[in-house]
């Protein structure tokens, strides 16, 4: 047919946003070059999954390029207290070619989430942590289960006379933490991993590269760095929940190139399969995808670097696109690339296990519906 | 050099000597076109001047609030999306004079005479005939799928001048005289009830040497030119947040509390996700284009558009329940134009199928994402060197 388009509708609509810039800045993509060359020396996927079955999951060399190499741990740090005083449009170049690489080091967990509920908290202890943060030598972790969406329910761990009860399972690279941020409902504490009381006990993880584990405190010494857990827990969730769609875009950009790659090389009744519509069709939706979740990711990302009214909406809209089509992206790969994808030895399994994973991190895709439903006035029966 | 500081100005001394509110619509449309201001990346004399592409938005923006009367794209959009843009590149001096201006203001409208009973997505596969009769062609066939037929004055037109050659050789691009005494246009009514689109059939009509567009032989080239930027201006349109088809079930959803069940919330939720991430897509397409940095997103945006219009459209029809059965109206009618707005959920629910049809089907469109931006190997062709004449239908 040869008609017309699609055309507006105008209603009555909630408030409009501001115009974002989506696009990346030539910096920005200076940025990813380098860290893109670091990870292709640094973390191959042979690497990644020798790693994955070793005592070590962290891959503790990386980390001290990327940060004492690169100062990137302290980019959503000010100068003034120790770090490069960049945005979320920079770190989340960074979370991109990390998730890229399935990368097993603690950037988002300490560069972002700890990082950001120091920064909520106005005190000389949380600026002292930030510059330690920020420096890369000490990795903090939020201590709250990987699931916690931004304003979910909080751990119960309780805080008297400076010394902290209560056991919280499912903290993502508590394995690698040095320092604890233990939310209580008499503010916000920090703990050193050594500290008297404090045991670490691993979990087996879906997702081999961001390991889990249970951390319990029985009487451990404890400072406070500030005063109300709520709104710097709620913080460092917001930005670790939008900056993940850039992990998640990173993790599904690969797994299309490789499957494009794949099936332009592999032949099957005589041709090369990706030439038969019913795999380029399926190809072509995953395309659409990435360059949808690109959108999502960078709106996330723009509108916590500006501090914007719409950042909580930016990253509840960037977690309910991404999650479903990451975990549809590689579970595409997968089948696309059949037997061969199957096997250990092939990585699209590490991809496949953190995407599934990524789509229960910081909510579910129903928590953050939930969010919106709430915020752009659309509510429940 | 063209800048938007001088084109502000440009558009400032123009709208000076032509206020809107003291000048007569056609007369204010004419003399914009005259002074470069219709659309400013055409060389001077033919609407432009020759400036940047992203700069007739300082232009627009400048009349538009100065309460200037647009060109009514609506009614237009062939003519101005599709025929315009082909006449530019391949034109000879003398079409570019006398067609864009009336073109451009809205005298003359334009119809596209591509699509065949037996070729759709097989466009190339068309069978009309043209045949050289000294310096006139005599074109027979059929053509379908013609929105705005009744109405045009011109069609640009695909047809066969060479059946012995492979199909994508023997095609050259003409335009079309609708008012030639062979031109017959009967209405074709669609699912909506509607007659928006039309049949054409071309008996002897005399379409002189000088309406040819391009060279002999060339058509299948010139009209990539058209159909490129055919779904460009399907796909390209800047919304609001929640402007769009999600606009009325929003609405609807938020004014009339008894309609809500928890299945639809959630189904309502997903496709706002959807819709507003399509909305950044467009955006972030918009703003490389701005850059001078064009992606390949514009490929899907029609796709993506395609599927979500179509299943907002089916959850709309839903939500009204009882009143979800009800259509407005089944009379035949012949809308000058399409439009979503003001028109009920059932028509739109109806009208949104096509498009995935219209202007490339989905099918269509995945494979050219996926050979041209993909780059993953093409369909075997088993008609790609057999003559026209031979191949079978």
């Amino acid at each position: 047919m040869e008609g017309s388009g699609p055309l507006s509708t105008q209603t009555t609509q909630s408030p409009q946003p501001a115009q974002r810039d989506l696009l990346y800045s030539e910096e920005e993509e200076a940025l990813r070059s380098v860290v893109r060359g670091l990870l292709a020396d640094h973390c191959d996927a042979t690497a990644v999954l020798t790693r994955t079955e070793s005592a070590e999951p962290h891959d503790r060399e990386l980390w001290k390029a990327l940060t004492d190499g690169m100062g990137l741990a302290g980019l959503l740090v000010p100068e003034e207290l120790g770090g490069q005083g960049a945005t979320h449009r920079e770190a989340a170049v960074v979370i991109e070619e990390l998730g890229r690489a399935v990368a097993p080091v603690p950037y988002l967990t300490s560069a972002v989430i700890a990082t950001e509920a120091l920064l909520a908290c106005d005190s000389d202890a949380a600026r002292e942590l930030l510059g330690m943060l920020a420096a890369g030598r000490t990795v903090g972790v939020l201590t709250v289960p990987l699931a916690t969406a931004p304003g979910g329910a909080l751990p119960d761990v309780r805080a008297q006379d400076g010394a902290l009860r209560g056991s919280v399972p499912g903290v993502a690279d508590a394995v690698a933490a040095d320092v604890f941020l233990v939310p209580t409902s008499a503010g916000l504490f920090a703990v050193d991993a050594t500290e008297d009381g404090v045991t670490v006990a691993p979990q087996t993880s879906l997702d081999l590269t961001r390991p889990l584990a249970t951390v319990t405190f029985e009487g451990a010494r404890a400072r406070a760095v500030g005063p109300e857990s709520g709104p710097a827990v709620r913080r460092g969730l917001r930005a670790g929940a939008g900056l993940l769609a850039s992990e998640q875009l990173g993790l599904a950009d690969w797994c299309l190139t490789e499957t494009v790659r794949y099936t332009k090389e592999r032949t099957q009744f005589n041709r090369p399969v990706g030439s038969f519509q019913a795999l380029k069709h399926r190809l072509a939706q995953l395309w659409l995808e990435v360059v949808n979740l690109r959108a999502a990711a960078r709106n996330a990302a723009d509108t916590l670097a500006a501090g914007s009214a719409d950042a909580d909406v930016a990253a509840a809209l960037a977690q309910a696109y991404a999650s479903p089509a990451t975990v549809h992206i590689a579970e595409e790969a997968l089948q696309l690339h059949a037997g061969i994808g199957m096997t250990w030895e092939h990585p699209v399994h590490l991809y496949l296990k953190r995407a599934k994973s990524d789509s229960i991190a910081l909510g579910s895709v129903g928590r953050h519906r939930e969010e919106l439903a709430a915020r752009v006035n659309l509510p429940a029966p | 050099m063209t800048d938007g500081a001088e084109l502000r100005r440009r558009a400032q001394e123009f709208l000076a000597a032509y206020p809107p509110d003291g000048t007569e619509r056609a007369e204010f449309l004419k003399a914009r076109f005259d002074a470069g201001l219709a659309w400013v990346h055409y060389p001077e004399g033919l609407g432009g001047l020759g400036a940047p592409r992203s700069l007739q938005a300082v232009v627009d923006a400048e009349l538009e609030a100065a309460g200037a009367p647009d060109n009514d794209p609506r009614r237009i959009g062939i003519g101005l999306g599709m025929a315009a843009p082909t006449i530019l590149r391949f034109g000879t001096e003398e079409q570019k004079r006398s067609f864009l201006r009336p073109l451009w203001v809205g005298d003359e409208v334009w119809c596209q005479l591509f699509s065949e009973p037996g070729a759709g997505s097989d466009l190339a596969a068309l069978g009309t005939r043209a045949v050289r009769d000294g310096d006139t062609w005599v074109v027979n066939g059929q053509k379908v799928w013609t929105s705005g037929a009744h109405a045009a004055r011109w069609a640009i037109l695909i047809a066969r001048t060479d059946p012995e050659v492979p199909k994508h050789r023997g095609i050259t691009y003409f335009v079309c005289d609708m008012t030639d005494p062979g031109v017959e246009v009967r209405p074709l009514r669609q699912i909506t009830g509607e007659a928006e689109f039309n049949e054409v059939f071309l008996t002897d009509v005399t379409i002189p040497d000088a309406h040819r567009l391009g060279e002999i032989g060339d058509g299948w080239k010139v009209a990539q030119t058209t159909l490129m930027n055919e779904r460009v201006s399907i796909g390209g349109a800047r919304i609001p947040r929640e402007g769009g088809m999600i606009g009325p079930v929003v609405e609807a959803w938020r004014e009339r509390p008894e309609l809500r069940t928890h299945d639809l919330h959630q189904r309502l939720l997903k496709l706002w996700v959807e819709a507003e991430v399509a909305r950044l897509t467009g955006e972030r397409l918009r703003q490389q284009l701005v850059a001078g940095q064009p992606g390949p997103e514009g490929s899907g945006m029609k796709l993506g558009f395609a599927r979500l219009n179509q299943e907002i459209s089916g959850l709309e029809v839903e939500l009204l329940g009882e009143e979800g059965l009800l259509y407005e109206d089944w009379t035949m009618r012949r809308p000058e134009k399409v439009d979503f707005v003001g028109r009920d959920a059932g028509y739109r629910y109806l009208r949104a199928k096509g498009n995935s049809i219209e202007g490339g089907t989905s099918e269509v469109l995945l494979n050219i994402v996926a050979e041209r931006v993909l780059g993953l190997p093409s369909e075997p062709r088993t008609d790609k060197d057999v003559a026209w004449k031979d191949l079978a239908r």
